[in-house]
This record gives C-alpha cells, structure tokens and sequence, in this order.
C-alpha cells in the first residue's frame, strides 16, 4: 500500500475506523492511531526543500525551486532531480557520483564542495539549499563553470609526468617510506574537482596566480625520483604567480574533499625553489 | 611574486625582527630613564654603530616594504607588471630618501 494510500484510508475513515478494523480494538484507540498515521504521512509528504539554483551565465541569476526532501539525499541528487521533473534545461556536471572523478563540484551556500558527497542534512539551513556554480571560474551556463583555466594552469605549472627513462630500463625500485614518497603519496589523491581553486583568496585576486591543485600537482612530481623535468618545473612554479605569491591562508586545506594540505605542498615548493635559486639553478 | 623577491622579503623580515625589538627597548629605555632629545642627540651623533643599525634598518625597510606593497597593488588594483614595478620602486626610493634623511640628522656630527 503506498503512502497516499495510506492517507487517503485515514482521511476517509477517521469517524468510522471501525469499518475497516472490526475487531482490532475500541473505535476511539484505533481513531487515535489513524490520526497518527495521518499526521506521520502529512509531515513526510509535504516535506520539501527550497532550493534555488544558479540559472543562465556571468548575468544569470538564482530561480527557486521546491524539491522533496528525502532521506540519505545529495546535493547532487537534489540537482538532478531539478533537471528530471522541474527544468530539463538545467545544465550541470557529473560523472561518477561517488566521489571519484571530481567532477560535480559547485558552491554550495556558500561554499564550494563536491555534491555527490554532500548531504543535504549537512549543509542545509532550515530546508534552505542554494546552489551555484564554482567561484574563481567563468560561467558556462547555470551550474557548470568552465574549467579550461583551471586545467590550462595544471599544465603551466608542469603537471605532468616527464619520463626519465624508457621501457627498456629496469622499473625504479622506490622506497615507500622514503621522505620523497611520503611527500608525493600525502597529496597524490587529487581528483581535480576545482574546489581548493574557487575557495582560494590568492585566485580571487590574482587571476595569474597557479592555484593550489596545480601547484600540489608539481608537489608530487618534484618528489617523483623518475621524473626528468624538476628544474623546468620549479622554474615554472617559481616565476610570478607561482607558488611565492600565495598567502597560506590555508582555504585549500579547509575545504579539500579528500582533506589534502596543498598549503603543505605550496610551502614545499617554496622551500625548493628557494634552494635551487640559491644554488643558482634558477633564473626568474 | 617569485622566487627573488621571496627571498628578498623573507631575508629582510628576518633581519627587521630583531631590529624592531632593539629599536623598542631603546625608546623604552630613553622614556624611563627620562633622556632628553639633546642627551639622545649627544650619542648618537657621530656614533657608528647607531648609524650602522639604524641605516640597516631603513634599508631592510625600503626593500620589505615596496614588495609587500608591490603584492599588494598588484592584487588590489590594476596596477600589474611594469607600471607596478616602477611604482613600488619610487615607493622604496622615497621610504629610502626619507628614512636615511632622518638617520643623518641624528647620527651626523
């Protein structure tokens, strides 16, 4: 029997329950348990969230929608219902939905988080969600931010692998509890999702600086022995807008889904560019 | 910001923090002790050592304080790449010419 069921059978029989229950106990006890029933089914039903979302571009604004709540529900479910019943124009991103491919980040009142992770019994106020498009990125359209700077600045900042050797070599042997390993293996599982970026003061305000995903990126190849690209890499990161210009507000760190410290990075990266410079390795 | 100018900023702080510390216990020292401007003037003029701390001190000062400004501007304002260079550098010159100005008058006999 499903719920409207359930209300209707206690709408239609509150004066005369006994039509229905002969037998189950007096008139009065089983009234009281219909008005009960009803009164649990009245607050699941009507239920609902507000929502508004972030509709159109850079001039867009925020349109309210009203959601059912339900239990173990995501922001990302809460999206997609909106796209499924309310607005199929609804633009938005998402792939894996559990947290593995970092692409579903949004800000979420107020803050950036990843909504396939994101309950809303968390980060609700009072049945209020509003939910917009990363900061620190230009809008495509409603809730997708165009990550194309973001990634351009992956690659800026040298974020990918420079082989040192062929197939025709011996695997390098790696200590895992080598210091270089450690630091690599502590900021290894970025998933790119853009949050650190769009909570980032320094980002907001230098539009030229790195940001903490590509620099914790570089982190992690400069503690990579096989790689043959460190000084081009710290050179990179050492010019300006590279790791010196950030302020160790320490955003990134705060609101990392995967609690990474790419302020730890940043400082690490710092501290060897320092050297090499002092070593006259580099020339900014 | 790169890699130079960290290191420079960085470098300076670390010479400015004792010097601040010295400088206070100094203004301490002349208020409680209740020393005049003249009995300041009387060691300090033709003094060395005081005009060795106090033109470091205004150095450390021009170079510290023209990169912070120069992140400042460069994150606050238009200001970007050599015109907030060329401002900064006249910001440093004038905390200089000012600074070493004030040093002269009381270290110079």
């Amino acid at each position: 029997m499903n719920l409207l069921a359930v209300r209707a059978m206690g709408s239609c029989n509150r004066s005369n329950p006994e039509a229905w229950l002969a037998g189950t106990g007096s008139p009065a006890s089983v009234a009281l348990v219909f008005a009960a029933i009803e009164v649990v089914m009245e607050g699941t039903l009507q239920k609902s969230l507000r929502v508004s979302l972030w509709r159109g571009g850079a001039d867009g604004r925020y349109v309210s929608y009203e959601v059912p709540a339900r239990e173990s529900q995501t922001v990302l479910d809460v999206v997609t219902w909106v796209q499924r019943n309310a607005d199929a124009t609804l633009s938005y991103r998402f792939a894996c939905r559990v947290g593995m491919c970092g692409s579903c980040a949004m800000t979420v009142n107020g803050r950036p988080r990843w909504t396939c992770r994101t309950h809303v019994s968390k980060v609700a106020s009072n049945g209020q969600l509003t939910v917009g498009p990363l900061e620190n990125l230009p809008v495509i359209k409603d809730l997708a931010a165009d990550m194309r700077e973001f990634f351009d600045k992956w690659q800026r900042a040298k974020g990918r692998f420079a082989p040192s050797k062929s197939r025709a070599d011996p695997v390098e042997r790696i200590a895992p509890d080598s210091a270089a390993r450690r630091a690599a293996a502590a900021a290894i599982e970025c998933i790119n999702c853009g949050v650190c970026y769009a909570a980032c003061d320094t980002v907001r305000w230098n539009p030229d600086y790195l940001g903490p995903a590509a620099l914790n990126r570089a982190w992690t190849l400069v503690n990579d022995v096989r790689d043959a690209a460190n000084l081009e890499r710290l050179a990179a990161v050492a010019a300006d807008g590279g790791c010196h210009a950030c302020h160790s507000h320490q955003s990134c760190q705060e609101h990392c889904p995967l609690a990474l410290n790419p302020t730890a990075s940043i400082a690490g990266l710092k501290r060897a560019s320092a050297r090499a410079y002092l070593r006259g390795e580099l020339k900014p | 910001m790169n890699v130079r100018l960290y290191l420079w900023q960085r470098a300076t702080a670390a010479l400015l923090a004792p010097m601040v510390l010295i400088h206070i216990a100094v203004i301490f020292y002349a208020t409680r002790k209740g020393i005049s401007a003249a009995d300041v003037l009387a060691r300090t003029r033709g003094s060395v050592a005081w005009a060795l701390l106090y033109g470091a001190f205004v150095a450390a000062v021009a170079v510290h304080a023209s990169i912070g400004v120069r992140t400042v501007l460069s994150e606050w304002t238009p200001l970007r790449g050599r015109a907030c260079d060329i401002v900064v550098v006249l910001f440093g010159l004038l905390l200089a010419v000012l600074g070493f100005r004030a040093v002269a008058a009381v270290v110079l006999p």
